[in-house]
């Protein structure tokens, strides 16, 4: 042969296409200030209004009441920042993005799962936001800063959890970020029945039967537990061990589940 | 030699929709082929099932002599794919982009760096190499993205559309842009609607129609295939082109093509030297306004229209339409 012998690149592996293809979201976010302050405020907001405007109205036992709300607070703040996910998602797909790292030699678990830790980074600073937050409106850790840094590692699992989730239904919702935004409300319902804001022995039996045993009142009362030791365990009905373990349980399931069925669509051609 | 792409039979269904119906082409290495065809004749299916981003229902689409069907992977490391909207990330420099597609390809981090290098050099585009893709003019993003395709140095480039959207004078500097990439060896299926691209650029142009090939062949070949001469005049003004069309009609084969804006009668004849006098007898003794008559080989315009029924895009027909 005449031509210059090229020789065919060889492949990227999981690690580098998972890095790769993370450094892109997490430039995007740097460079997108606005990203990084509204997903900011908005965990700052919530803390406020759920501080100020629901008041001391909430039976919480021996807890402070700012230290029962804070932990629910923050848990569905996470629920909600996962939206972001499914907008950038369905707007990538839009935009033929996925079309050109599916035609490249890359491993394509990473296509998605590059996405998913670079929003769970953003997931973490928007609970840093948060947290901060509470701990200037009175919140304190009334066990250990081991137990407190484990509770914001919970939370943070149950929300990378939760991008999985929107990262499917971006994906399901066909290129349309449209869609993919009104998906956002969908944690509402879940967050509304969960001990997040209220006690759920103050619900109507039917609700509470549900409320109990959902993944979002799980996570709660694993950070609630981890953060506020004994009054929060008795309120719970169940130990920090306990609820932690059960909600890193849920959080595995629900990525394995949506995952499975996220990178089961990015792969099919 | 191995054909570059060699396509037998490839069929592609999306529920009642077929796009591609038993399409067989075959990629010489040292060609640039075009896939030529109206809006969903299937090109860009064709495209991406070269690209391995969906598995033909049935038929054999082998690259480079891979099987695309059983060997995605392998495929993925000889091509380069540019699709029909530009996937650069706009938050990010154009090296950047390139880097990151490096990256991919499974090159080192030294290796990336030189790949980008190379590429924002043989694309004229070191000046804006380090400023935010955000900031890019429509056809700049175009370029980086044809430049992303070429990062992994593929044995053949997949451009689908490479110009669509673009204003006339970005389209002509991209077109040289392909040019030179084609003089230093790099083989191509590019896919347009625009009969004028692929006789710029193409070697081999295959028009395809309803999920098949139609025709092939060379430019010239085409033009040849279709055949008829067409006489072809050009009037005074508006008024004389209804006029000129009926005086010409009895004349040729077929109806007369008439276009008021550009004031231009045509016809497809016989025999064309004969019917040339005969139509200048008859339009003067009719009277109609003639500012110049003349006969000539067809366009591909008119090979498309005779092999398809339908007429091709121009470029100065372009709506803008938003993605
Ligand atoms: N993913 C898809 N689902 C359903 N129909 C599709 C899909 N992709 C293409 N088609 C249909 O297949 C036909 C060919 O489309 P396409 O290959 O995009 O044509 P072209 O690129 O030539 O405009 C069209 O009728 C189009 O609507
Ligand atoms: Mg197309």
């Amino acid at each position: 042969m005449t031509a210059a012998v090229v020789q065919a690149p060889p492949g990227a592996g999981v690690l580098s296409s998972l890095s790769a293809v993370a450094k892109r979201s997490l430039l995007k976010y740097r460079r997108t200030p606005q990203v990084l302050f509204v997903s900011a405020v908005q965990g700052v907001a919530f803390m406020l209004i759920f501080r100020y405007a629901f008041g001391g109205a909430i039976e919480s036992g021996t807890l402070s009441y700012v230290d029962y709300l804070v932990p629910g607070v923050a848990t569905a703040g996470v629920l909600f920042s996962g939206g972001v996910s499914a907008v950038g998602i369905a707007e990538d797909a839009g935009q033929g993005l996925y079309d050109r790292l599916k035609s490249l030699p890359m491993a394509h678990t990473a296509i998605l799962g590059g996405r998913v830790l670079a929003d769970t980074v953003l997931v973490a600073w928007c609970l840093l936001a948060a947290t901060l937050t509470a701990f200037l409106i009175g919140f304190r850790v009334h066990t250990n800063f081991f137990a407190g840094l484990a509770a914001f590692g919970v939370v943070v699992l149950f929300g990378m959890a939760f991008v999985w989730v929107f990262v499917a239904l971006g994906l399901l919702s066909a290129a349309n970020p449209q869609a993919a935004q009104g998906l956002g409300f969908l944690v509402l319902p879940l967050s509304f029945a969960s001990s997040a804001y209220v006690p759920v022995h103050t619900m109507p039996d039917w609700l509470r039967a549900i409320a109990e045993h959902q993944p979002v009142t799980v996570a709660v009362n694993a950070a609630r537990t981890l953060t506020q030791g004994a009054p929060a365990e008795a309120l719970a009905g169940g130990t920090a061990g306990h609820f932690t373990l059960l909600a890193v349980l849920w959080s595995i399931g629900i990525s394995v589940v949506f995952g499975g069925i996220a990178v089961a669509r990015i792969r099919k051609r | 030699m191995t054909p570059t792409i060699e396509a037998v039979g490839v069929r592609k269904r999306f529920g009642e929709v077929t796009a591609l119906d038993g399409l067989d082409i075959v990629a010489e290495p040292g060609q640039v082929v075009a896939l030529l065809g109206p809006n969903g004749a299937g090109k860009t299916t064709f495209v991406r099932a070269v690209a391995t981003l969906l598995r033909p229902d049935s038929g054999a689409l082998r690259v480079a002599g891979v099987d695309a069907v059983a060997d995605p992977r392998r495929v993925r490391r000889l091509i380069g794919l540019a699709g029909q909207f530009a996937a650069v990330e706009g938050a990010m420099t154009g090296r950047e982009n390139l880097d990151m597609v490096a990256r991919l390809f499974g090159l080192d981090r030294r290796a990336a760096r030189a790949a980008a290098d190379r590429v924002l050099r043989q694309l004229g585009l070191e000046e804006h190499g380090d400023r935010l893709v955000r900031t890019y003019s429509g056809g700049l993003r175009r370029r980086l993205d044809l430049g992303a395709s070429l990062v992994g140095t593929p044995r053949v480039l997949l451009l689908d559309e490479p110009t669509t959207g673009l204003d006339p004078r970005s389209r002509i500097e991209l077109w040289s842009v392909i040019r030179e990439l084609v003089e230093q060896g790099t083989d191509m299926l590019l896919t347009t609607q625009y009969l004028n691209e692929a006789d710029e650029l193409a070697d081999l142009i295959a028009i395809v129609d309803r999920g098949r090939v139609v025709a092939a062949g060379s430019p010239r070949e085409l033009k040849a295939r279709a055949g008829r001469d067409v006489v072809e005049v050009h009037v005074h003004d508006r008024e004389s082109v209804a006029a000129a069309a009926r005086v010409l009609a009895p004349l040729g084969v077929g109806e007369p093509r008439a276009d008021a804006a550009t004031r231009l009668v045509s016809i497809a004849v016989d025999s064309g030297s004969e019917r040339l006098l005969e139509s200048v007898r008859a339009l003067a003794e009719q009277e109609v306004a003639v500012e110049d008559i003349a006969l000539r080989r067809p366009t591909l315009d008119e090979v498309f229209l005779a092999l398809t029924g339908t007429s091709a895009a121009r470029p100065e027909d372009e709506k803008v339409t938003s993605p």
